[in-house]
């Protein structure tokens, strides 16, 4: 690897994989691409060796709006007295799959 | 089947036709195994993560359709090889790979341009053997051809960012296509094996797929912005055993451990 050739002058791609038809995509990773049509490609050859996926998302991370770690308490500590808001109290009939 | 009683055995036609598809099947399988193991040779060294990966697949999809390929070659010939006979126990002038495909990887944009001229190719050929007479050949296609589509969009991409890039990429482009283009008319040159299935429904007529082949290839390279080399392509012989030297150096490394132990397993 000669330095101009390393990945590192491409941007970076978080990668969204939908395992299969009906399910969510999942963040699963990140790669580095020239442009989007390359971070498909990358994805596709890095993530879904193994049949892990029929469907890809890919973002520039750069474009993702985080949550700031430094607000995680006023943020998420205010819900750690609501057990009531878990649906735990309902029965989930056997034919609801994926819940 | 060469003891079989006077009468009994295959009419002579069929011998030959047997024949021909043995020798048609292998070139097909050994231009797959010997481009698979060019791209393995990567491994670890490509320019990117993710472009090491990308490349170790297209060898592991190549080397998935070798054997397929052998496996059928083997028992077309019905003398008992399977296809790790076939692989690790014959020597250069008995492997049929096309010329093209047991070139040396050179550079990155070297092993694209390498590429996109066999993945066009095998895309023309799969896609009319899926409709092959022969169903077993046809199904082989019909897998490979999705594997093929991927490769094709993998290599026609990086000609086209090469070509089109920097001064550097694209000089490095165009001096691989330079040096390659020679093998190119053997693609789609069709000699007496050829004629026989072809003339038994099994295989396309070479003319109508090289002139697709044509415009394709043209395409990508107006995109690429590289100028179509104006040299002629020579004839070479690599599908019937004539190679050049690098072949036997490729195979001296991917026959070594089974050549040392021979059954070996582990």
């Amino acid at each position: 690897m000669s330095a101009e050739t390393t990945a590192t002058d491409w941007p970076l791609f978080e990668v969204f994989i939908r395992s299969r038809s009906g399910l969510e995509h999942k963040h699963v990773g990140s790669v580095h691409a020239a442009d989007a049509r390359m971070a498909i490609e990358h994805a596709r050859d890095v993530y879904t060796r193994r049949q892990e996926g029929v469907s890809i998302w890919v973002a520039r991370s750069a474009d993702i709006v985080a949550s700031d770690p430094a607000e995680a308490d006023a943020l998420f500590e205010p819900a750690r007295d609501k057990v009531y808001r878990h649906p735990t109290f309902y029965a989930i009939p056997d034919e609801v799959k994926n819940l | 089947m060469s003891a079989a009683a006077p009468g009994s055995g295959p009419a002579p036609g069929e011998r030959a036709l047997r024949a021909a598809l043995f020798r048609y099947v292998l070139r097909l399988g050994d231009t797959s195994l010997v481009l698979g193991q060019r791209l393995g040779e990567w491994i670890g060294h490509a320019p990117a993560l993710e472009e090491d990966l990308a490349l170790a697949n297209l060898a592991l999809d190549l080397i998935g359709q070798a054997r397929l390929l052998l496996t059928y070659a083997g028992e077309i010939e019905a003398e008992g090889r399977d296809e790790d006979a076939l692989a690790y126990l014959r020597d250069a002038p008995e492997f049929l790979n096309l010329t093209l495909a047991e070139q040396p990887n050179g550079d990155f944009a070297h092993t694209i341009v390498r590429q996109w001229l066999l993945d066009a190719w095998q895309l023309e050929v799969y896609e009319a053997l899926s409709a092959s007479a022969d169903t077993r050949l046809a199904a082989i296609a019909a897998k490979a051809q999705k594997e093929t589509r991927y490769h094709y969009r993998f290599s026609s991409g990086w000609l086209i960012r090469l070509g089109d890039g920097t001064a550097e990429s694209r000089g490095r482009t165009q001096q691989a296509l330079d040096s390659l283009w020679r093998f190119t008319e053997e693609l789609f040159s069709a000699d007496e094996v050829d004629e026989r299935v072809i003339a038994a429904g099994i295989a396309p007529a070479p003319g109508p797929a090289a002139e697709r082949w044509r415009q394709q290839t043209d395409r990508d390279l107006r995109a690429a912005t590289l100028p179509r080399p104006s040299a002629q392509p020579h004839p070479w012989y690599g599908k019937r055993g004539v190679h050049t030297e690098h072949l036997g150096h490729l195979l001296a490394e991917m026959q070594h451990l089974q050549r040392t132990y021979p059954g070996v397993h582990w």
